[in-house]
């Protein structure tokens, strides 16, 4: 279980509290309006900022002073989330092995991640000659090849076409569940809600508001978040 | 946040290289009677002087050129800017001889005079000073100025032209501002080299009445074997350097002009005259850079396949030191420049502090200070390596340190979030994504330390003379063929090396 205890965030002079939890498994969309504090509370639980009151745990464990690498945690952010003078392939074995060492059996699970997002054959080709969809998958084939139990998107298809982003979606619905990983997806578009997440995390006023079910907050928005969808 | 590897490498280093520039002058302070007697006023008058002259005919000449390529496309435009950056690289003995080819006693340019009847000039004294260094930086501050051209953005033109603004509007309006932005800066960096001269007031000064501080450092302390006079010359130096260095801290250089969405355009293009002058004015630089380059080529191609053994030793020594030299400066520069991208402000201050003293200064500093243990000449060669690595160190520093900043701003977070190696880090983010950078610093230090005739003339016996004092040797021994010959290998090995070095960071970059 992932555990925000009484968490306060600053950043200049804004301020975020958060007190809630999340279990393993849960998906769960983090909407609100721009400037709202979203990537300051996803930073925090990939351990980029240091909270200024509270504590963070994972399955009991205090994570709140571990560093970003050692968490359990994968993170994909709004842009720069691969090497782009880099292959495909290496791309991804910078993922499951930070080292320079490659374990026995890499090279084969490289390749099952590949084919599984549907980028099979393209281990060879350099990141900069992909499509933007394309390197969209091969984040999420990161992600999945690492199977950490949290995984943490901050708006990482905002850049692609509807289309596209309904397509990047499916995939990360798959790659949750098979990794049973806690997945939270920073967005602005509560379309992605509804079709990604069962549970809620409203950031409005400064707050990070508990997890509630998706449908009947968007039905029934309370006024803050009326006011920001305009209904 | 991070885990740093080894978290006291950098201070440590940084240290290490303030102590490296600042004990030298300690112990020059600590010499008896250094800092007593009155200075040297005639060597600090000249080099005021002739710094003065350099950096305002270096920045007047370069006004119309740079204005012609900024407003001028033709075929060749890119090669004759890529030309601009040679006069950094060449080795400043190279420049003297090609000059002393072209407006020497018999160059080119008295048989022209003579032959339209005019007296000959003489390229000794003041005047050979301020040309050489004219030659020598003019093609710098053009890039500087044309720079600030550029940076001025297409749509103040448009605008300008939609205005009804002649050429003389234009200039008051729009370049003018830009100028008075630029040229200052521009200015004071050519006045700060031109202080720290000493290989051209070697050759082409001397005497009483042209002799620069740097000059009279190495004569004290090479003729006179006055070690107090060569210590309070030092010092004076150093005085001289830390002021001009504070001074171009405190000048903002680049203009604050307003951006532009459109960078392909450049100032109108007026036709007619203007464009005579224009084509005048290119040509005529042209001219003033590739004569006394053309001029070592043809005097010294006949002699290359003849030259004396030792100049081929001192070649092999030049490379020698030059390389190690350059390894150094690019390692050091890289582990600053990272650190400084992470944030540290100490690496910026011990890469650039380098800049305020000379390489005389630390020369002396370190002669004085050997001199107690060890016979100052038996440590020729790795003094002049650690000294040039030092030299070059401010160059590289200022080449690598923006690249490795946002190679931070774009990649720390991630190579954080997956938790590389530091090992990993270097191999297949710092490495290939700053290869160019790096190797464009490693082929400008590695010329830079090729071509110097500095602290090697203060330490050097018959047993280390590096090419270029080999070079100064056959020049005074007026074996001005063999001297161009050799001029010739040593301008070919330091463009080589620039080349090489450069071509290694371009092939590395993804």
């Amino acid at each position: 279980m992932l555990h925000l205890d009484r968490l306060t965030l600053t950043s200049g002079t804004f301020r975020l509290t958060a007190d809630w939890h999340a279990n393993p498994g849960d998906r769960i969309a983090i909407l609100g309006p721009s400037g709202g504090g979203k990537s300051t509370l996803l930073s925090a639980i990939a351990g980029f900022l240091t909270p200024t009151a509270g504590r963070i745990t994972w399955q009991g464990r205090d994570i709140t002073a571990t560093p970003p690498g050692d968490r359990p945690v994968s993170i994909l952010f709004q842009d720069q989330n691969l090497f782009p003078h880099l292959t495909v392939a290496r791309n991804l074995a910078l993922g499951l092995s930070p080292t320079l060492r490659m374990a026995p059996g890499d090279a084969v699970r490289i390749e099952q991640a590949l084919a599984r997002t549907g980028l099979a054959g393209l281990g060879d080709r350099r990141l900069a000659t992909l499509s933007g969809g394309q390197q969209g998958r091969v984040a999420l084939a990161r992600a999945l090849l690492r199977a950490k139990p949290i995984l943490l998107l901050d708006e990482p298809f905002a850049a692609l076409g509807p289309a596209l982003k309904s397509d990047m979606l499916t995939l990360l619905t798959d790659i949750a569940t098979q990794t049973h990983a806690l997945t939270l997806l920073v967005t602005h578009d509560p379309a992605d809600a509804r079709a990604f997440a069962p549970l809620t995390v409203l950031v409005t006023d400064g707050i990070a508001h508990p997890p509630t079910a998706t449908i009947p907050l968007l039905n029934n928005p309370p006024p803050a978040l009326a006011a920001y969808l305009g209904s | 946040m991070a885990r740093r590897p080894f978290p006291l490498i950098v201070p440590a280093l940084s240290l290490a290289l303030l102590a490296l520039v600042l004990g030298p002058v300690a112990v020059l302070l600590a010499q008896p009677g250094a800092a007593a007697a009155a200075p040297d006023w005639a060597a600090l008058r000249f080099t005021v002087l002739q710094a003065t002259l350099s950096a305002l005919a270096s920045v007047t000449l370069a006004i119309p050129l740079a204005r012609a390529l900024a407003r001028r496309r033709f075929p060749g435009r890119a090669a004759v800017i890529t030309t601009l950056g040679a006069p950094f690289l060449l080795p400043v003995i190279v420049a003297v001889l090609g000059l002393l080819a072209v407006f020497g006693r018999t160059g080119w340019a008295n048989q022209v005079l003579e032959a339209i009847g005019l007296p000959p000039v003489s390229i000794y004294g003041l005047h050979g000073v301020v040309l050489a260094h004219v030659f020598l930086n003019m093609p710098l501050a053009t890039r500087m100025i044309l720079s600030g051209w550029q940076a001025i953005p297409a749509e103040r033109f448009r605008l300008a032209s939609s205005l009804g603004f002649g050429p003389a509007d234009t200039l008051r309006h729009i370049e003018a501002p830009m100028l008075r932005a630029v040229l200052p800066g521009a200015a004071l960096v050519i006045f700060t080299v031109c202080l720290s001269s000493f290989a051209i007031a070697l050759t082409l000064g001397g005497g009483p009445g042209a002799t620069t501080v740097e000059l009279a450092i190495y004569q004290s302390l090479r003729f006179q074997f006055d070690l107090p006079a060569a210590a309070r010359l030092a010092l004076l130096q150093c005085a001289l350097c830390a002021v001009a260095f504070l001074a171009a801290t405190r000048l903002a250089m680049p203009p604050a002009f307003g951006p532009g969405l459109d960078r392909t355009g450049g100032p109108p293009a007026p036709g007619g005259w203007h464009r005579v002058a224009d084509a005048t004015v290119i040509g005529a630089s042209l001219t003033f850079i590739l004569a006394p380059l053309a001029a070592i080529i043809l005097r010294g191609l006949p002699g290359l396949t003849s030259l004396p053994p030792e100049v081929w030793t001192a070649a092999a020594r030049s490379l020698a030191t030059a390389l190690p030299a350059t390894i150094l400066t690019t390692t050091l520069a890289l582990t600053l420049a990272l650190a400084h991208a992470r944030g540290s402000r100490l690496p910026a201050i011990a890469a650039t502090l380098p800049l305020a003293v000379s390489s005389l200064v630390l020369g002396t500093g370190l002669f004085l200070a050997l001199r107690p243990f060890v016979p100052p000449t038996s440590l020729a060669l790795p003094v002049t390596i650690a000294v040039n690595a030092l030299a070059a160190l401010p160059f590289a520093f200022r080449i690598l340190a923006p690249q490795a900043k946002s190679l931070h701003d774009d990649y720390h977070r991630l190579a954080t979030s997956l938790n590389l190696s530091p090992a990993a880090r270097l191999r297949w983010l710092i490495l290939p994504r700053l290869a160019r950078p790096t190797g464009f610093a490693a082929g400008l230090a590695a010329a830079l330390a090729m071509g110097d005739l500095g602290v090697i003339a203060l330490f050097a016996d018959g047993h280390s003379a590096t090419l270029p004092l080999t070079i100064h040797r056959l020049m005074g021994a007026y074996r001005m063929d063999d001297a161009a010959a050799a001029a010739l290998l040593l301008v070919t090995l330091s463009f080589a090396l620039f080349w090489a070095f450069d071509t290694m960071g371009r092939h590395a970059a993804p």
